[in-house]
């Protein structure tokens, strides 16, 4: 890439707006390499845009879920700390499979204490706002 | 206490920690030399390995090593550690900065407060490096942050101690004693020696140039294993791992070219010029491919047509990286 075609596409989506500027190593024309800056460019920001669309989307998947009694809060939470199940478990320190029931309603409305408190923490919630999703 | 350490923004995070600590003990290592001489350069696709449900791709050899190889083979001297608890992680750390040592750390990303939330992913393989600690309040130097930044205690701890893939486990490193003499050239043939070995010889489809031809064949895939809206989630992160903060584009291809320009006049080897253009080259190619992803990506339909022609790119990006290794191979 030349110095010239540097593509200087700010995001424009979320706080994108506040992305440091990029270090890019690009040529003179003479084919030198040299250092310089780039606000981002449109490829990228259509991909992390469209990974973002992703998450909202199942967000309010989850949200739904959760008011129709398809699954338990912690689907929800999971989703908005852009988690899977496979990172949650290892935060909570369970199984998979352990979490995986306890998106369950009926299992979670039986979650002791402990547990609920381990997930509020995951999430950096109360366990109040855990039972809760606003 | 806070140690005088020059911030220097760079394209890539541990690359850029590593010629930033080696500058702060007075050996004038670029951030180029440092990726080439750390080999930094690979590709890897591993569908059966998903994240967030899409299969990793990486455009970089694994965490931790480049730091490790530069270390090594400018023989330095150089320390790493890893925790079983936070406390004790935390407390090592301070104790290095009390003892006036720049300390990196790997971490991840999603828990650092001073990063747009825009790029806050479960990614758990960032670098800085930690150089100053007041009251709980650490000094940070991120390379790809503008100027130098601050985080809490708490913070930075969960950032240390993150879960997931790779587990950073706390990992900290820091360099204990640097050489009088540096031998540039040797360790400049060293690090294009195993990446010419780890680009051309894995006998596995997923690693190396053959992991470009295998992606190749995989795209053309996708339209009919997946619904348009996966499938278009599968190229987009393709174009991430390849063009997002980090990476200082075209996947890494830039960066190395500019390491070959680098090491061609201090070994005066006029080879490492030429091929430095021929990667430049590639990474044009690997530009135009994220350009056609992006268009695609954005049209979310399942245009066959569409991925058989991103298919056909991307096996020439593997016809022109197979050829450049071959020669890069052949000047040592």
């Amino acid at each position: 890439m030349h110095l010239e075609e540097v593509p200087q596409d700010k995001k424009k989506f979320k706080d994108g707006e506040n992305a440091p500027k990029k270090v890019l190593y690009v040529t003179h024309a003479d084919g030198s390499y040299v250092q310089t800056n780039s606000a981002g460019w449109e490829a990228e920001n259509v991909a992390l845009e469209q990974a973002w669309e992703e998450i909202d989307h199942q967000l309010a998947q989850e949200k739904l879920n959760f008011e129709k009694g398809v699954s338990s809060p912690i689907a929800y939470y999971m989703t908005k700390n852009r988690m899977d199940i496979g990172i949650l478990a290892a935060y909570v320190n369970k199984w998979q499979w352990q979490v995986k029931r306890h998106i369950k309603p009926s299992v979670f409305t039986n979650l002791s204490e402990k547990m609920l408190q381990k997930y509020a923490e995951v999430f950096n919630i109360s366990i109040e706002q855990l039972k809760k999703p606003e | 206490m806070i140690i005088p350490f020059e911030h220097k923004p760079q394209a890539h995070c541990e690359s850029g920690v590593t010629s930033n600590l080696l500058r702060f003990y007075g050996l004038p290592i670029s951030e180029p030399l440092a990726f080439g001489i750390g080999s930094g350069l690979f590709f890897a696709h591993l569908p059966f390995v998903k994240i967030n449900g899409v299969p990793g791709t990486a455009y970089r050899i694994y965490p931790g090593q480049i730091f490790k190889n530069v270390c090594k083979r400018l023989e330095v001297t150089a320390k790493s550690e890893t925790f079983s608890s936070v406390e004790k992680g935390m407390q090592r750390l301070k104790e290095n900065i009390q003892q006036g040592i720049p300390t990196g750390c790997q971490v991840s990303v999603f828990y650092l407060p001073f990063l747009p939330e825009v790029f806050r992913f479960h990614f758990n393989a960032h670098n800085l490096v930690i150089h100053g600690e007041e009251n709980n309040i650490f000094h940070v130097s991120d390379p790809v942050m503008d100027d130098k930044c601050i985080i809490a205690y708490d913070d930075l701890a969960k950032a240390r101690f993150a879960k997931g893939t790779p587990e950073p486990k706390g990992r900290m490193y820091y360099i204990t004693k640097v050489p009088d003499t540096l031998d540039l050239p040797m360790a400049i043939k060293l690090g294009i020696k195993q990446t010419c070995f780890f680009m051309k010889s894995p006998p596995l489809p997923w690693f190396g140039v053959n992991a470009i031809k295998f992606l190749s064949k995989q795209i053309q895939k996708y339209p009919e294993k997946l619904e348009p809206r996966k499938a278009t989630l599968y190229l987009g992160n393709l174009i991430r791992m390849q063009e997002e903060i980090g990476t200082g584009g075209a996947g890494f291809r830039f960066l190395y070219a500019a390491f070959l320009q680098e090491a061609a006049s201090i070994t005066q080897n006029q080879n490492l010029g030429e091929l430095s253009q021929t990667l430049t080259a590639i990474g044009d190619q690997w530009r135009n491919f994220a350009y056609h992803t992006a268009r695609l990506c954005k049209a979310r339909t399942s245009d066959v047509v569409g991925y058989k022609e991103l298919s056909k790119q991307l096996y020439s990006i593997y016809e022109s990286e197979k050829a450049f290794y071959n020669q890069l191979a052949k000047v040592y």
